[in-house]
């Protein structure tokens, strides 16, 4: 590709990644109400995107071989129950993280 | 003129929520510049792009897409399929992003799944200006992203500290603001669906093509069951 070809195709990625986080604020002003549906949606959407989010974190584990998952599994356990013990976000990750670190590194 | 402290306090009440971003985003960036650099661009490369597309999982498909041949419309394709997932944010932040200027344009720019996640979820006191408070939660993150790829774009080959496993630190925050909305909402149904769907959709479709259906499953869902879901209660 020539220097002119990489430009149009990174302009082209940024306007690709633009639409997607624009169109809403597009098609939905702030001075009409927003439709009810999409309302419901803006409210109900987030938990199941967090879900979704974890998920895409975690595709590359295979529970059939290497570690088998467990070095994940234990580090979001330990997450949890930081996270219900301290309710400190930081805490939280933290311990998660090294946790893992800890894991792939030394133990698996 | 209370402009400059009122500033100041959004800013530090933003800045900790950021700290684990710092750690994530210094890494993946890290990582990105030193594929760039290992890929045969200079640090140029990955230090605009991380500017200017600022959507981390494009960032690195987009690696490909300069070495592949010249092909705009699948780089324009290939954006908008992986990027989908930004709708949904957008939907959710309708509310939340209005009334705050200027800086809208920027929060809605600049919107990658760590700063929507931040913004939807964190508890902003009252005290605290909301649209300044959100506007450095995404600029902060937009920093380090861009800081972390311009040193891996020009240090990345000169790296020797035992980083494995620091990635997690991504899955740890996504699962601790899964928690956190999960102790704010009254009815779990919507965050069962992403959980179970999205692994229903990984396991049919693999790990490269699952968001699209998974988004489309979770939409179809929540559409069907919308009247028991309304009924079930308030989220927030």
């Amino acid at each position: 590709m020539t220097l002119i070809q990489q430009i149009i195709t990174i302009l082209m990625i940024v306007l690709g990644t633009m639409l997607t986080r624009f169109l809403p604020f597009f098609l939905f002003s702030p001075e009409k109400p927003t439709p009810q549906y999409v309302r419901y949606l803006g409210k109900f959407l987030p938990s199941a995107v967090f879900g979704l989010l974890i998920i895409y974190c975690l595709k590359n584990v295979s529970l059939l071989e290497g570690t088998h998952g467990i070095p994940e599994a234990a580090s979001i356990l330990l997450v949890i129950a930081l996270h219900l013990w301290k309710r400190q976000m930081l805490i939280s990750i933290a311990g998660g993280t090294i946790c893992y670190m800890l894991l792939v590194q030394l133990v698996f | 003129m209370k402009e400059p402290s009122v500033i100041r306090q959004a800013f530090l009440a933003a800045f900790p929520h950021t700290i684990p971003i710092f750690a994530g985003f210094w890494f993946l960036g890290l990582t990105y510049g030193i594929y760039m650099n290992a890929s045969g661009f200079c640090f140029w490369y990955p230090m605009l792009m991380g500017l200017t597309i600022f959507a981390g999982s494009m960032e690195f498909v987009a690696v490909n897409l300069l070495l592949g041949a010249f092909n705009p419309l699948q780089a324009l394709t290939m954006t908008l399929m992986i990027n989908a997932r930004h709708l949904f944010y957008g939907i959710s932040m309708l509310d939340r992003y209005k009334n705050t200027g200027w800086k809208k344009f920027y929060l809605i720019f600049g919107m990658c799944d760590e700063s929507f996640s931040i913004n939807y979820t964190a508890n902003i006191p009252d005290n605290v200006d909301k649209g300044w408070f959100m506007f450095f939660v995404t600029f902060l993150n937009h920093c380090y992203w861009v800081f972390g790829a311009t040193l891996g774009g020009i240090f990345g080959s000169l790296l020797t500290i035992n980083t494995k496993g620091l990635d997690f630190v991504m899955t740890a925050m996504f699962v601790v603001i899964f928690l956190e909305q999960w102790l704010k909402e009254k009815s779990h149904i919507s965050a069962y669906l992403g959980l179970g769907l999205s692994l229903l959709c990984l396991l049919v479709f693999g790990t490269d093509r699952f968001i699209i259906p998974s988004m489309l499953a979770i939409l179809g869902t929540l559409t069907l069951l919308r009247n028991p879901i309304e009924k079930g209660g308030e989220t927030l």
